[in-house]
């Protein structure tokens, strides 16, 4: 008895310390704040969309285990867990977006409409309506993300199928091509009619350009306006050594958030954005040395995150149910770097961007975390052994948000509960 | 019976250090190929191998790293790799720098570290395979 006391009390210390571990799902979040796993496994889940009633729909990198790459996940009973899930499509891409009664996805060269009925059902789901085909898919940044404004047009990003526009693609040495070709039918964000069948470039019209490879964006509803996440440039070190140290590679270029006005002009592959500098740098393959400031012509971003985090999502928080300060602001999900190694990784978060009188104040501040599963004060140091890593994000009709994971594909449901 | 012994032990000497002069030679192999991963390889492939998702792909337990066809893999490290194409059951999307500049040696040792490190547990390849490679590689343009 003496000798199972303390074994018994191991026992149930090892037993809370679960349960507290399970808290949250496993997040980190600011006071108020509580998260429930919603779905897990469904597959690579990139962007998700959600519906009036509440229904999430999550669009999969490639088709699951079931042959689907649209997942449909109810939570009838209101527990904030799935419990009720089934899918749609088979071509595996990363944008989806509802607007009323109408389901968006993109593979990695088209953008597909299907009908919902009242239950939020999709009607068709063999015979959507092609609305744009035909975008560039060279696999390197080939996925399409999609939003539409408040005026039925929609936007899609079309990535740069490289890194800097070098006559040859990250070949050391090879210097950058100008102009950019590359620029004419990609590295920027398109608009298309959002109701009008098969469209192709010329139908639409090039919004943004110099834009190397967009994931996250989202309209603005209170400015009425395009915000986009881009993903910079990679290896400066490896190219250009002389140039850039291991540890000056981690820290460039920044990871932009930008305002987007029709016609602007980001500047890739021509300039990056140098987060400690705070100022547009000349890329080395067209003759810049680090210091060398870019053209004034290229816009600025509205805020500079640290490299390489790859921001996968963006969402303004339009709803009610969160605390005064994140009204109007925008979430971007970073699903964590690789190319800062040997250093180690970065991101792996949800991070908040304050606006006031429509404007980002230029700050952030990480607002969930903990989804790459490492231990207190441990970060990630290679990319592929995180857990989760956060790419979608949509708002649900009760003001909670949710994060989706394109690894293993788990949906995180974020809730303030005061 | 004395001097049977004795060659028996001279035998058993030379030998030993035959295999320890071999072992040596291949630790210092695997010692050139990994300063060669570590400054060529790491970023994309990461340290544990593991490449990264959708992205590059793994070395760590890869049956293409493991396997058989070693010209095949010097031909991905001198020509760089753009192909869409199923690797255990994964896609990935960025595309590999060329190498041209490596020799047959340092080819030879990066390749029989990734095939010697993490899990992988396969032959080495020396730099006669290396150079048999790039003939066969030559001849099959």
């Amino acid at each position: 008895m003496k000798k199972s006391l303390p074994i018994l009390s191991l026992f149930l210390m090892s037993l809370s310390f679960i349960g507290k571990a399970q808290d949250n799902a496993g997040l980190k979040l600011p006071a108020g704040f509580k998260a429930s796993l919603f779905a897990d496994k469904i597959g690579s889940a990139r962007h998700i969309a959600i519906t009036k009633s509440g229904v999430v729909f999550a669009k999969l990198n490639n088709p699951n285990k079931e042959g689907n790459s649209i997942v449909r996940l109810e939570d009838a009973n209101n527990d904030g867990v799935a419990e009720k899930i089934n899918g749609l499509a088979k071509y595996g891409g990363t944008g989806i977006y509802v607007k009323g009664n109408s389901l968006y996805a993109s593979s990695n060269e088209a953008i597909f409409k299907y009908d919902l009925n009242s239950k939020d059902e999709v009607v068709n789901p063999l015979t959507p309506l092609t609305i744009v085909s035909g975008l560039i898919d060279r696999r390197e940044h080939n996925s399409k993300s999609i939003t539409l404004d408040m005026a039925n047009n929609i936007y899609v990003n079309i990535g740069a199928y490289s890194n800097a526009c070098q006559e040859k693609n990250r070949m050391p040495g090879s210097q950058g091509m100008k102009p950019c070709p590359i620029l004419d039918s990609a590295g920027g964000i398109w608009k298309f009619d959002a109701n009008k069948e098969n469209q192709t470039y010329q139908d639409g019209k090039r919004y943004a350009t110099g834009l190397r490879n967009v994931i996250g964006l989202d309209w603005n509803t209170q400015t009425n306006q395009l915000y986009v996440a881009q993903h910079g440039r990679d290896q400066l070190n490896s190219f250009y050594p002389s140039l850039y140290t291991d540890a000056q590679n981690a820290e460039l270029p920044a990871e932009t958030f930008y305002a987007i006005n029709e016609g602007d002009n980001a500047g890739w592959p021509y300039v990056y954005y140098d987060p400690i500098q705070h100022k547009k740098i000349v890329s080395p393959e067209y003759g810049g040395d680090g210091t060398k400031e870019g053209a004034a012509e290229f816009k600025d971003p509205a805020v500079a995150f640290p490299a390489h985090m790859a921001p996968m999502g963006v969402l303004f928080y339009t709803g009610d149910q969160f605390p005064a300060k994140y009204k109007n602001g925008a979430f971007i999900s970073f699903h964590g770097s690789w190319n800062r190694a040997p250093l180690p990784q970065e991101g792996f978060f949800v991070a908040f961007v304050p606006f006031k009188e429509g404007k980002a104040t230029g700050e952030w501040e990480i607002f969930a975390n903990g989804f790459a599963g490492m231990e207190e004060g441990v970060k990630v140091t290679n990319t592929a052994k995180a857990k989760a890593r956060p790419c979608g994000l949509a708002l649900g009709p009760d003001g909670s948000i949710y994060v989706s994971d394109d690894t293993k594909g788990a949906i995180f449901k974020i809730s303030y509960v005061k | 019976m004395g001097n049977q012994a004795g060659f028996l032990y001279r035998i058993g000497c030379v030998s030993t250090m035959m295999i320890f002069c071999a072992l040596s030679v291949q630790a210092q192999n695997l010692i050139n190929g990994k300063k060669i991963y570590e400054t060529r390889c790491l970023v994309c492939h990461q340290s544990d191998g593991g490449g990264v998702p959708n992205m590059n792909p793994p070395l760590d337990g890869s049956t293409n790293v493991n396997g058989k066809d070693i010209p095949r893999l010097v031909k991905i490290i001198q020509n760089g790799y753009d192909e869409r194409v199923e690797l255990d059951g994964q896609y990935y999307n960025n595309a590999m720098t060329a190498m041209p500049d490596l020799k047959e040696a340092a080819i030879a040792d990066v390749l029989s570290y990734i095939r010697n490190n993490w899990s992988n547990k396969a032959g080495l390849v020396s730099v006669a395979d290396v150079k048999k490679a790039m003939i066969k590689n030559k001849n099959n343009k």
